[in-house]
């Protein structure tokens, strides 16, 4: 690990040197020809699809972990979990393949809607080309690749929930949402959080499937109907094979960005999934 | 029923409400699933046949059909054969630490913290790190063996986690009755932990391997890009089938994108292969069932 930090670190060093912006700040990314380059723009793209990704794929996640562990019939909840799985085992290439030639062009139209009907409010927003490679697209695959990680985690927090809370609640007569809203969930809450948050780390670290959707583009935007999208691990992937040794310096130290926050956002994960084994066994 | 009391109408829509949102969730799950294999194998099928298999790129113009992945297929043979032979004795005597001989004390908490954090890192930055310590630092070529060791990388915490629960799983009994006979503490976790929790270490390795044979983004800064066969992953650039597959979908033309949809239908095949034999091996002989 902290070999991994010094060696992106020495070998990021002369580029950041060379570099003529201020590297937080500057949008566009040009350490080829120009020595000058920034990471705001990069930062701000790889935040913002992991986030819309997130949002989409966390409640059908818990949804799909509370059809294993409550809903499914019993013989059939271990074949469907590992059907669930299989989602984790195709390649993220193969997912950057079906975004582009199937998502893309299948989303275009209710984007187009959505972005007539409902352009008032800013995320649907823009003017001009509505659909294509857009933010929303490579959200939507990023939300399909993270989310067997959420519902595996939230589908053993589920099956830990104390089954004496359970049969008490439905001895009292509730319903099966009432004993999962009562004895699962406060549960599983905690362990739903950290999930999330491991998704999260995942989503951002994704590279080929959004460097295949994503359009490279380099500007600060939320309308996410139009095609405006990039990421640090995108650009990583899109930009490599024409870097100079400046490029590659700039592309390494992008890299240290997107080790620091995924490194943060997975410590703090374990940090909370840690604590509730502790909790765990201290209440049985 | 009759003598108790009707659940109100209001709370049993609300858990029919429910159910169906549970439901629905499901299928959302499912949905993409079915189509990206469809798509994959209605798309890859028509390119998938003997030339194939065991042709390579080379000489291959930019808008001709035929080609195929030879050279690419062999590359990650070979890549990922390299990654386990890295990473799995590292992984397991790793676990062999944290559960024979760790105690829970300070050390053993710490290497499985981090080896938790490292499951997160980012494929990515794992290519980056080593195209700059092997190929910036140490002024090595793009080789094979650079991606190898990427790889390795990302599958190391997999091997350790997957070990781990696999020797946890030993009963105590069994090594305390090795240590009654007398047995030093070296011979009992070669001759009875180690046998015992095989098979269950056979497919957390595969399943690793699996996982990492799909990996695209730290092949790219480690292998480089070539269109000929290469079979020494010692020297010079290589090939890999998922790098093969993003290669060929970038370029605009339908003939490489339908050499892509092969690829993908290939590299497919070979993981859920991977995944299958090892759940069969892990249904075959599990040391959790007790027997």
């Amino acid at each position: 690990m902290a070999a991994i930090a010094v060696f992106l670190i020495s070998e990021a060093i002369p580029a950041l040197r060379a570099n003529q912006a201020n590297f937080f700040t500057e949008l566009t990314w040009n350490p080829n020809s120009e020595k000058s380059f920034g990471i705001a723009a990069l930062a701000f793209g790889t935040v913002l699809s992991s986030a819309l990704a997130l949002l989409i794929a966390t409640p059908i996640a818990v949804g799909v972990a509370l059809f294993i562990s409550h809903y499914a019939p019993r013989r059939l909840a271990a074949p469907l979990g590992y059907l669930v799985d299989l989602l984790a085992a195709v390649p993220s290439v193969v997912y950057g393949l079906w975004g582009v030639t199937f998502l893309v062009p299948l989303l275009r139209t209710p984007s187009q809607w959505l972005n007539e009907t409902f352009g008032w409010f800013p995320l649907f927003g823009g003017e001009g080309i509505i659909g294509g490679k857009t933010m929303i697209a490579g959200a939507v695959v990023l939300a399909i690749m993270i989310l067997p990680i959420i519902a595996a985690i939230a589908r053993e927090v589920f099956l830990q929930a104390p089954r004496m809370n359970e049969e008490a609640a439905l001895a009292l007569g509730a319903t099966r949402w009432e004993m999962i809203r009562m004895a699962v969930l406060p549960f599983g809450r905690p362990g739903i959080v950290s999930a999330a948050m491991l998704g999260l780390g995942r989503a951002m670290g994704e590279t080929i499937a959004v460097a295949l959707i994503f359009p490279a583009t380099f500007d600060i935007t939320i309308q996410i109907l139009t095609p405006h999208a990039n990421s640090i691990a995108a650009n990583i992937a899109n930009g490599f094979g024409e870097a100079n040794d400046i490029g590659r310096g700039a592309l390494i130290a992008s890299g240290l960005v997107l080790f620091v926050i995924t490194l943060l956002v997975n410590m703090a994960a374990r940090m909370v999934i840690n604590r509730r084994k502790e909790h765990a066994r201290a209440g049985a | 029923m009759t003598t108790i009391q009707h659940i109100s109408t209001s709370r049993r829509i609300k858990d029919r409400v429910v159910q169906g949102l549970v439901y629905l969730a499901f299928l959302l799950a499912v949905v993409p699933l079915v189509s990206v294999l469809w798509l994959v194998i209605s798309n890859g099928l028509g390119r998938f046949d003997l030339e194939f298999l065991t042709h390579s790129m080379n000489g291959i113009g930019a808008r001709d059909a035929g080609g195929g992945a030879y050279h690419a297929i062999i590359g990650t043979l070979e890549q990922v054969l390299l990654a386990g032979v890295i990473s799995v004795p590292i992984g397991l005597l790793t676990a062999i630490y944290l559960v024979e001989y760790g105690n829970k004390g300070r050390l053993s908490r710490a290497i499985s913290f981090f080896v938790d954090v490292m499951t997160g890192i980012p494929s990515v930055v794992a290519g980056l790190f080593v195209f700059a310590f092997w190929i910036l630092f140490l002024g090595l070529d793009f080789s094979g063996w650079a991606g190898a060791l990427a790889l390795s990388i990302l599958m190391m915490p997999t091997v350790v986690r997957s070990a781990e629960e696999m020797l946890r799983l030993v009963p105590n009994d069994l090594r305390e009755a090795s240590y009654a006979l007398g047995v030093a503490k070296w011979r009992t976790i070669v001759k009875v932990v180690l046998p015992t929790a095989f098979t269950g270490i056979i497919t957390g390795v595969m399943l690793a391997v699996a996982r990492v044979a799909g990996e695209t983004a730290p092949l790219l800064m480690t292998v480089f890009f070539t269109n000929s066969i290469n079979t020494d992953p010692f020297s010079g650039p290589q090939m890999g089938l998922p790098l093969f597959v993003f290669d060929q979908a970038a370029r605009p033309n339908d003939t490489a994108v339908d050499r892509a949809w092969t690829g993908a239908l290939t590299l497919i095949l070979i993981v859920m292969l991977l995944n299958l034999v090892a759940r069969l091996i892990a249904r075959w002989r599990s040391p959790a069932r007790g027997r």
